[in-house]
């Protein structure tokens, strides 16, 4: 019954956008659905939501005005699938993440607002080790940001993750704990690398193999391209 | 993603040998042992593994070495009791390689054997009074607090002095420093043995000095603990700050060290930070720097008792490659304390039919391959006997290391497997789990299965319940398989 009436305020956002225009919905109407205590509901949600319903309006019609200039089609392209990624996180209250394996295997996956990307990865089967659970006592859920701009979003970590960071194996300058990046509506599209598990690893890196959702959501080139990635010894 | 997955599980069970399972027998339950044997379990899904340990209880250093007062480091102990309690993996506590079983033996009882039973000795500083009454091994000092049956009767005296020195400036001379200094009633609610807090709480020791032979620049601490120890309540912090002092060799090695460079900015930090003089009935704690002990000084009231250490000034030499070592200038001080604690390095022990390099204090191996000799010789592998953790690699790095250490040791396993090095032993099935155990009950051992840990667990639970601990430890091999016996 819930999917259902999820689909049926989908499909109504849908046909209001595709027409232009916004649609409002009333606060009363849908009520917040307590699936698990992470935000799985639609608009009684986070205060920036609302700036999100805002802002698909804006990328609507800024996808419109960009049509009629003839902007170039990849451009056009990242601006849709932004839009079609921040109507999952007004809907459902979720952000897409893509975690990078050691393998270099790409895992897109949907993360509920408010989980850490450590808790994430286990929900989904996803090999990144967690030994202290979270609690800042270890290293073992290092992960590489691959995206510069996404890394600056993210608030800096405390001297306790630092400290941590300290003794992770393959640091660089994007390098976080996985327990301490908390899934929100800014990190929607987030590409996260796991180290390979490699004492002397290269800066070349565990095979990065550059995917159509990474490459359209950043709007810098990711610092691995580059070659700039340093390699902080301990 | 769901195809990509179920190609992986199919490769597994394809890499598995032939119609008898994989049986793998670890020595060992420290996080060597157990991420190895989670590492196997996963890699070759047809693999039997059994972890032995010369304890009734699991966990090497995670139970008997991270100190009381570091709970969530101890979280990993619940990702590795899954791994025991996986149905192809059987945890036997109580066994010692040697007394209980040989090494030959299980060889002939496992296709392949892995060593991960760490480092039980010391490094020696190997100076005059070394033996003397009231010199202690740092390891023998957290065995003693975190209730390791062969810690219990170290009955450390801290009682007669109020200074204690302790020569090492790593994590564990930092854990030491800070056990002797906490407020006891703070670590009244730790898992801290019952006989160490009733010392602790008689403990007369006030001052406590850490000596490295090297600068700041080199301590081996790591920020966390060095950040804990400095944020001690109520406790008086001394750097000389003539001792920060840095050289351009020593801003080469900050460079190059992320590590370095922090613990050097914390050191800077506490030296200007705190008031100059300690007040009175304060707890003091000292970093002092660029000294090497040079012999330990006896009691002239109390014979066969230490009273101090001759301590000689250092100047760093560099020696190529960045690194810094410490020599003599032939200046000397003494520092006078009624008890010393070395905190200067592990060192592993061998057994009967084991290669072991003396001077490095491990197995000599290549990427975990146990070599038969120490000639260096790389082709002459001893079939089917690996290593991993302290034993391979010598008593340095985190927890987190055997996870990668782990990874390369049955990177090991698995190319010899795959590549057929291993086919004259995997050819034919081998007893395992069944005959370990019908040697051991010949032998009358009394085996200590999981699920007996289990009950000293929650036993363990139970008594810290009615003192507001996490747990109670059990610290006699008596009282442990009592407890693991009973019903």
């Amino acid at each position: 019954m819930l999917i259902s009436r999820l689909c049926r305020v989908g499909f109504r956002v849908a046909k209001e956008l595709s027409r232009g225009g916004y649609a409002y919905m009333s606060r009363s109407r849908y009520k917040q659905r307590h699936c698990s205590h992470y935000q799985w509901s639609t608009l009684e949600l986070l205060p920036e939501t609302r700036a999100f319903q805002g802002s698909i309006f804006q990328k609507h019609h800024g996808f419109s005005t960009l049509a009629s200039d003839g902007a170039s089609a990849g451009a056009m392209k990242r601006k849709e699938r932004k839009f079609f990624l921040n109507k999952n996180i007004v809907l459902f209250g979720r952000i897409s993440v893509t975690f990078v394996s050691k393998d270099g295997e790409e895992i897109p996956i949907q993360v509920p607002i408010g989980m850490s990307m450590l808790e994430a990865a286990h929900e989904n089967v996803i090999e990144l080790e967690g030994a202290c659970e979270g609690s800042l006592a270890c290293s073992t859920c290092h992960v590489r940001v691959m995206d510069m701009e996404y890394y600056n979003k993210l608030e800096d970590p405390v001297d306790e993750e630092n400290d941590m960071l300290d003794l992770a194996f393959g640091l660089t300058e994007t390098s976080r704990l996985g327990c301490q990046i908390v899934a929100s509506p800014e990190l929607d599209g987030i590409c996260l690398a796991i180290p390979a598990a490699s004492r002397n690893f290269s800066v070349d890196g565990p095979g990065y193999s550059p995917s159509f959702q990474c490459l359209f959501l950043s709007e810098t080139a990711p610092a691995i391209a580059d070659g700039t990635m340093k390699e902080f010894g301990g | 993603m769901a195809i990509f997955r179920a190609r992986r599980v199919l490769w597994r069970s394809f890499s598995t040998i032939s119609s008898h399972p994989l049986r793998v027998c670890i020595v060992g339950s420290g996080p060597a042992g157990f991420y190895t044997a989670e590492k196997i379990l996963k890699t070759h899904q047809g693999s039997q593994v059994d972890i032995i340990d010369r304890l009734p209880t699991p966990y090497g250093l995670v139970r008997s070495g991270v100190a009381p007062d570091h709970p969530e480091t101890k979280n990993v102990i619940n990702q590795f009791s899954r791994v025991a309690q996986n149905g192809r993996c059987s945890f036997f506590g109580n066994v010692a390689l040697g007394s209980s079983i040989s090494l030959v033996e299980l060889q002939e009882l496992y296709h392949v054997v892995v060593l991960a039973y760490g480092a039980e000795s010391d490094r020696v500083v190997g100076i005059p009074g070394e033996d003397l009454k009231g010199v202690h091994s740092a390891r023998e000092f957290v065995w003693w607090y975190n209730g390791h049956p062969d810690g219990r009767n170290l009955d450390p005296d801290l009682k007669n002095t109020d200074t204690a020195v302790i020569l090492g400036q790593g994590n564990v001379a930092l854990d030491v420093a800070r056990i002797l200094l906490r407020p006891t009633s703070e670590l009244a609610i730790t898992d801290i043995a019952s006989h160490a807090l009733t010392a602790l709480e008689q403990s007369s020791i006030r001052k406590v000095y850490l000596v490295g032979r090297r600068g700041p620049v080199q301590a081996a601490c790591t920020a966390k603990e060095l950040r804990e120890v400095l944020g001690i309540k109520d406790l008086y912090i001394h750097i000389k700050e003539t001792d920060l002092k840095i050289t351009p060799a020593d801003e080469e090695e900050m460079k190059n060290s992320r590590i370095h460079r922090r613990i050097y900015e914390l050191l800077s930090k506490a030296a200007t930070a705190g008031p100059s003089q300690p007040s009175s009935g304060q707890r003091e704690l000292h970093f002092v720097f660029f000294r090497q002990p040079d012999r330990f000084l006896e009691s002239y009231d109390k014979k066969g008792y230490v009273s101090g250490v001759h301590l000689e000034k250092t100047g760093l030499k560099g020696i190529g490659s960045g690194k810094q070592i410490a020599i003599g200038t032939g200046q000397f001080e003494n520092l006078s304390c009624g008890i010393v604690l070395k905190s200067i390095g592990y060192k592993s022990v061998p057994v009967d039919d084991l290669p072991f390099d003396n001077q490095k204090g491990v197995v000599p191996n290549v990427k975990g391959r146990v070599l038969s000799d120490n000639s260096g010789d790389p082709t002459s592998f001893e079939n089917g006997l690996y290593v991993c953790g302290w034993l391979k690699r010598g008593p340095t790095g985190i927890i987190a290391t055997n996870l990668y250490c782990a990874e390369e040791t049955v990177a090991s396993l698995s190319e010899d497997l795959e590549l057929g090095v291993l086919a004259s032993t995997t050819r034919l099935p081998k007893l395992g789990r069944d005959g370990l155990l019908q040697i051991l009950d010949n032998r009358n051992v009394r085996v200590v299965p999981f699920s007996a840990w289990e009950r000293i667990d929650k036993e363990e639970k139970r008594l810290g319940s009615l003192r507001n601990k996490p747990r109670e430890k059990l610290t006699s091999r008596e009282e442990l398989l009592k407890v693991a016996g009973s019903e």
